[in-house]
């Protein structure tokens, strides 16, 4: 048999409910092979010694109609998680621990996975790379000094590294789609109001989606069958049919219309993004898709959008953390001293940028042409994407512009970095569902991802054509172990 | 100077200046549960008791609206006429204060739950319109409390998230005497509906209070200071009175008014300057994107306006038209909705012309001098209307009625218990007071002769004896009529 940890998720289900496996071997096998990876910097709170004995507990009396059956896990570093030290990558939570489970890991303890650690995460979600946690850079396992995407590198890197079978990640302008694309691996965002929000670190409230991240499509329909759920706790969560994901996953896409938005062919964009994107055009057509060239006209203003929009309820989110109730807390002369002193301390700079952007957005005086333009804006872009699926039942792009970039290559160059985002972000800005599968390699033989995005509350449609993808394209992650010595 | 009545005005120099005020009241909602959580609202409990993750903003906590509090403010709404808006939205208010513990304030800003309506005032020279510019919901702040510790100041969050609704009302107020019908008007029709106990000292009524002069004639109004958070008529009366003068005295010596937000020192009496307008916060509004826009339908609304109950000013029109009442005692009587509610008890069972005098003269007395609410009065409106019935139908007279009160306050006892024990029931038996009368008059030969020459006026005194001959128990109907007929 193979290692343990080489499974992916649906089989290590499958192992343990016909007792080929127990949950104590599974765990500890993931748990040993982090312990390993030390290098790589996925985690910023482990959870073993607790995980090992609900295996244990699990083991005892297993219950095998659990989706996840004694599964260990970990999670990224923005859920609070009840009695697990919850930092959102950030100083300023550094010692926090929540009483309280957020609704998304509660459905996976619900469903018998056992959380095995905090993965790490750009500070507040807030980066591309990774590199904005206070916990430090997380390494790319698919080569040395490489970025692994953000925000939710750690959870990329932790999967692709084999640290866990499957995580989950937040996406608020392709947090998980873009890391997923660094790092090899499926990533979906689902339709605004699918999953709960409640118990996520807020970074912005009206973008910010919970989703899953896995080796493949499969397993990504099972975890997000876990984790979505109707939650009066999240006003913001809607009530609708979800599917069983999994069993109704089905690789016939005959007669699907597939759009290709013509705005999506950037300026500069590498030629392999290129040549991947044709690769996809090509295995729908083989596979009795039709191909139908679309627009989205206002696709270039989804940038300048996404950074009013999110780095405003940003401003407004984060003023929770000013040392009063709880986390860090620097002493000062008066209570004023005491707030500048706690979030000049408190904060990275990524994240001061962006509340002191989302501040200067709202003042009186600039709120009209910023904030409030932006909001018009944002309808246009959600109504490009209703006229096209008018025509057509999903879209086809690239994920990224590029693929994964060295360490400290663009932390001095916001702008290079926001620009990473440019084909996940109109989708978060239209709350539409998205899914990175990964297509192929560069030169350099660093993973590249395709993205699939849905209408609204259609995720099976587009677990389905990814489902297609991933069998036509038969991707293979080069993964050597280079951190395990 | 008059200060009261449909006028303020202000004279120095020859110039009468007009006063405009207007008020914005926090009402705080009546409800077992905050706005947007499940802690209680419960007041006085030990610090930091009802406090959810949600009312001390921890991290991933959201909002939830409570659909009570909706209803509530629609129900306000109705209450003042006005319109409700089947859209609001919720937004949030940026500011950073220890007893904030989001960061920011979930108010309600351009798009409030209720839109304009009115509030009648009953003023001596008439009836008095204040249009309502607005209602709209938001969430109480925690209290920081500077006192206790000599180095750090405290916070306590139960108040936090706690629904206010906040009613501005026009510019249309004028004088101290309508300040103190208009919040007096507000409060009875918040108790009448039960959307606000209405209970200042417990802070469920606070005001923010809006001040501005004019030379009498302008037809622009002046700058407006904002007086911030004043808890009770008598202090919103001192810190008009003390901001409006301050601000003729600025006028008068040349100099203009600069917008700004106050605060009245009650121990001084006086307001000062909190924070000019270059230095007010910039509170960068925008939609809360945790909750939805409210959307409220019509059938919800209906079924809203189906439950409202009878509100004072038709309380106090059915009571003219049906009890015959004068409009100042009607005035009196709907004031409070327990007052009302005594009232319309003890009128439903005995005479509605007593209850009134009785309800108005005695039991009100009784209450001023033990300073208590009707819902605390000794006297049931059982009793009371017990009490009335005897006089009526003449079982007593209304002096012995007094002194059966007089008993009944200390116990709530039974009025005809109290006339039976004490035998004191008239006596209206004929015979038994012509014999008492033919006793006085055998008694008193000289003053019947004076009666009978014309000293009309010694009527009294026949009256007089055979009341005292009786313990005072004698019908003095039956007495006058009996003694006409002997000494005539």
């Amino acid at each position: 048999m193979s290692n343990i940890t080489d499974l992916k998720l649906v089989e290590l289900v499958d192992k343990i409910k016909k007792k080929e496996l127990s949950s104590i071997e599974v765990t500890i096998a993931f748990i040993e092979r982090s312990k390993k990876s030390k290098k790589l910097n996925a985690y910023i709170s482990e959870n073993y010694e607790n995980a090992i004995k609900k295996a244990k507990i699990f083991d005892q009396k297993p219950d095998f109609k659990k989706k996840l059956p004694g599964i260990p896990i970990a999670v990224k570093d923005l859920f609070c998680t009840k009695n697990i030290r919850t930092t959102a990558g950030s100083k300023i939570l550094e010692n926090f621990v929540p009483t309280y489970e957020s609704t998304v890991t509660q459905n996976i303890l619900d469903e018998g996975g056992i959380i095995i650690g905090k993965l790490n995460c750009d500070e507040f979600a807030m980066g591309s790379s990774n590199e904005t946690s206070y916990f430090g850079n997380v390494q790319n396992p698919v080569s040395e000094n490489l970025v692994p995407g953000g925000s939710s590198g750690g959870s990329s890197s932790a999967l692709a590294a084999k640290l866990t079978p499957a995580t989950i990640g937040t996406d608020t302008g392709g947090s998980i789609r873009q890391p997923a694309s660094f790092t090899g691996t499926v990533g979906l965002k689902p339709t605004y109001g699918s999953c709960s929000r409640y118990g996520i670190v807020a970074f912005a409230s009206s973008l910010d989606q919970a989703g899953p991240m896995t080796h493949d499509v499969k397993d990504c329909s099972l975890m997000l069958e876990i984790m979505s759920n109707y939650d009066t706790k999240d006003s913001t969560s809607v009530e609708f049919k979800r599917e069983n994901y999994l069993n109704n996953l089905n690789e016939n896409i005959k007669g699907k219309k597939i759009g290709i938005p013509k705005e999506y062919r950037v300026d500069g964009m590498p030629k392999e993004i290129d040549e991947l994107w044709e690769k996809g055009i090509k295995i729908i057509k083989e596979n009795g898709g039709q191909i139908v060239e679309i627009s989205l006209p206002n696709t270039n203003y989804a940038l300048p959008t996404y950074y009013i929009v999110a780095p405003a309820e940003a401003s407004s989110n984060l003023a929770r953390y000013d040392g009063v109730k709880y986390g860090f807390r620097s002493k000062g002369e008066n209570l004023i001293d005491m707030y500048e002193k706690t979030r000049s301390e408190g904060f990275g700079d990524e994240v001061k940028r962006r509340i002191m952007i989302g501040t200067y957005v709202l003042s009186s005086g600039y709120y009209d042409a910023y904030y409030l333009k932006a909001q018009k804006v944002r309808r246009l872009i959600k109504n490009d994407f209703d006229e096209a699926y008018k025509k057509v039942d999903a879209i086809l792009t690239p994920s990224t512009p590029s693929s994964a970039f060295k360490i400290g290559e663009k932390l001095n160059d916001p702008v290079s970095m926001y620009l990473n985002d440019i084909f996940t972000v109109p989708i978060n800005l239209a709350g539409l569902p998205a899914i990175s599968i990964p297509a192929g390699h560069d030169k350099k033989g660093y993973p590249l991802g395709l993205q699939v995005i849905g209408k609204a509350f259609d995720e099976q449609s587009i677990l389905n054509i990814a489902f297609a993808l991933e069998k036509n394209i038969s991707f293979k992650n080069n993964i050597t172990d280079w951190w395990i010595k | 100077m008059s200060k009261n009545n449909d006028e303020y005005l202000i004279i120095r120099n020859d110039n009468k200046y007009e006063v405009i005020i207007g008020l914005e009241v926090h009402a705080q909602v009546l409800s077992e549960s905050k706005l947007f959580s499940t802690s209680s609202t419960k007041f006085g409990s030990e610090p930091n008791t009802q406090v959810s993750l949600v009312d001390a903003a921890f991290p991933g906590m959201l909002p939830v609206i409570n659909e009570h509090c909706i209803k509530q403010a629609v129900k306000t709404g109705i209450g003042l006429k006005a319109n409700i808006n089947k859209r609001s939205i919720f937004d949030r208010k940026n500011y950073f204060y220890a007893d904030l513990p989001q960061g920011y304030q979930i108010s309600q800003y351009k798009n409030p739950i209720v839109g304009e309506g009115s509030v009648i005032l009953d003023m001596p020279n008439g009836e008095k319109n204040i249009g309502i510019e607005r209602l709209h919901l938001e969430q109480d702040a925690g209290k920081s409390i500077h006192d206790i510790d000599p180095q750090n100041t405290l916070v306590d969050l139960n108040r936090s998230g706690v629904a206010l609704m906040e009613i501005v009302s026009k510019p249309d107020l004028r004088s101290l005497d309508e300040v103190n019908a208009y919040i007096k008007k507000l409060r009875s029709i918040m108790r009448y509906l039960g959307t606000c106990d209405g209970n200042m000292q417990e802070g469920s009524l606070r005001a923010d209070v809006n001040v501005s002069v004019r030379k009498k004639g302008d037809k622009k109004l002046g700058t407006r200071c904002e007086i911030k958070n004043v808890n009770s008529i008598k202090f919103m009366q001192m810190a008009i009175d003390f901001e409006a003068n301050r601000q003729v005295d600025i006028i008068e010596e040349g100099g203009s008014i600069d917008q700004e937000t106050r605060l009245f020192d009650t121990k001084k009496n006086e307001t000062r300057s909190m924070r000019s307008k270059e230095n007010a916060h910039d509170y960068r509004y925008f939609p809360d994107p945790d909750l939805l826009p409210l959307e409220l339908n019509d059938n919800y609304i209906d079924q809203i306006k189906k439950d409202i109950p009878e509100l004072p000013d038709e309380k106090k029109k059915r009571f003219i038209e049906k009890f015959k009442l004068s409009p100042y005692e009607a005035n009196i009587l709907v004031s409070d909705i327990d007052i009302s509610k005594y009232f319309e008890e003890v009128s439903k069972k005995s005479d509605v012309k007593l209850a009134t005098n009785w309800i108005t003269g005695e039991l009100f007395a009784l209450l001023n001098e033990k300073n208590i609410e009707i819902t605390e009065s000794p006297i049931s409106s059982k009793n009371l209307s017990k009490l009335i019935n005897l006089i009526k139908d003449g079982t007593i007279s209304g002096k012995i009625a007094k002194s059966v009160f007089e008993i009944m306050r200390d116990g709530d006892k039974d009025p005809i218990t109290i006339v039976k024990e004490k035998g004191l029931k008239q006596q209206s038996d004929p015979k038994e007071l012509e014999n008492l009368i033919n006793k006085v008059i055998t008694e008193n030969p000289k003053n019947v002769e004076a009666y009978k020459s014309g000293k009309d006026k010694l009527f009294g005194f026949f009256v007089g004896q055979v009341m005292k001959n009786s313990n005072g128990k004698a019908n003095p109907k039956l007495v006058n009529e009996i003694l006409k007929k002997k000494l005539n």
